[in-house]
């Protein structure tokens, strides 16, 4: 399974407005103790999301602790011209999650 | 005198049934209205209908729905060969699809084992007698996975639960772990589920507890998909009881009453619930 998914309209007229979904498979899992051995459990969430189109960052957000598992994120935003579009997730452990999808703008 | 008022109080009655008659038909005419009736079923109501939009919303976008990410991984392990008998799922059943329907009669009576056997523990039969590999732990994502996309494959279909013929004396035997008070709390299922749903318990809307058409659920509370057991265990857990094992046989047989219950209602596998 793919960690990550989007959903983005493949195609949409110029200077209309879309939505575009996004879905990371992650357990978010916050600083804490394990409950029987009492080791502790470093952070690991993701931290930052990143939204780029052709290159350019555009979107970007910095996410804390009380952000739920399996983080989900839409957002709506007017389109100019065709390209394509960049999703960019990174966690404490340093992993990186990415997706892509394209736009054809007519 | 009293005719008078008698007349007064039709004029008020008509007038208010006139009202309701019109908000009942505009309600009605939504498409967000028909997509709910779905959900009530001979009065039976889903505990789709005691969530909130937000959640309801999450349940029903496929996208937002994070249950899907469990359903995806099925799709996977449903090929993927394992054991000493170089088998997978699709070997024996082919597509997925096939198992439309498979869903709804769990659980019911094993002549094998002459006790009830439920979805998970077939899936796990599966594994160990035909494919000769590891059973699947309770409540492993891997199991989890297995029987959400049995579920999901059925969506909408009615649940349809056996309870007559050998499965009968499984059925009384849920029946009165329903009704039996346990714990320090000394209280049954039934008190918060028959007696008390659309009542708050605190801050949670009491629910039917029509759930046999909903589990495994992504519960927002555990942040990832549980079965309908574990839900039992924090249920047992809650009225200071001390619970079951999962894939116990008096859950099993609670989740016999729990799915008849529910007969009638569709399978919503994955639901979203808070």
């Amino acid at each position: 399974m793919s960690k990550a998914r989007v959903k983005v309209p493949k195609k949409a007229k110029k200077g209309e407005i879309i939505t575009i979904k996004t879905l990371v498979k992650h357990k978010m899992q916050r600083a804490t103790k394990d409950k029987k051995t009492g080791e502790p459990i470093p952070r690991n969430i993701i931290h930052t999301f990143e939204a780029a189109f052709n290159g350019k960052t555009f979107l970007k957000g910095n996410w804390d602790t009380g952000v739920s598992a399996n983080p989900y994120c839409a957002f709506t935003l007017r389109v100019q011209e065709s390209g394509e579009y960049t999703f960019t997730w990174k966690d404490d452990k340093g992993e990186t999650y990415t997706a892509n999808a394209k736009i054809e703008v007519a | 005198m009293g005719g008078l008022a008698g007349k007064g109080m039709l004029a008020v009655f008509g007038a208010g049934a006139l009202a309701l008659a019109a908000t009942g038909w505009m309600a009605a005419g939504t498409p967000e209205a028909q997509a709910k009736s779905k959900y009530e079923v001979d009065g039976k109501k889903s505990g789709y209908l005691y969530s909130t939009p937000e959640t309801q919303a999450m349940q029903d976008d496929d996208f937002m729905n994070q249950g899907m990410l469990w359903v995806e991984r099925g799709q996977k392990l449903w090929s993927q060969v394992e054991g000493a008998a170089g088998k997978s799922c699709q070997s024996c059943h082919g597509d997925v699809e096939k198992m439309r329907g498979a869903y709804t009669t769990y659980p019911k009576y094993d002549p094998k084992t002459k006790k009830l056997i439920n979805i998970e523990q077939r899936i796990n039969r599966c594994r160990t007698e035909q494919m000769k590999a590891k059973a699947w732990k309770w409540e492993s994502d891997e199991l989890l996975s297995m029987t959400t996309l049995i579920g999901y494959v059925s969506r909408d279909l009615p649940m349809n639960v056996k309870i007559d013929g050998p499965a009968k004396p499984f059925f009384e035997k849920g029946k009165a772990f329903y009704y039996q008070r346990r714990g320090q709390l000394d209280m049954a299922c039934k008190h918060c589920h028959i007696d008390n749903p659309g009542k708050f318990i605190r801050a949670d809307l009491l629910s039917e507890g029509r759930a046999g058409g909903a589990f495994p659920l992504y519960r927002l509370k555990w942040q990832k998909l549980g079965s309908m057991h574990r839900r039992f265990r924090g249920c047992n857990r809650q009225v200071r009881s001390e619970p079951y094992k999962a894939g116990s046989d008096e859950y099993v047989n609670v989740e016999l009453y729990i799915k008849w219950r529910s007969n009638g209602l569709p399978v919503e596998v994955p639901a979203v619930r808070r």
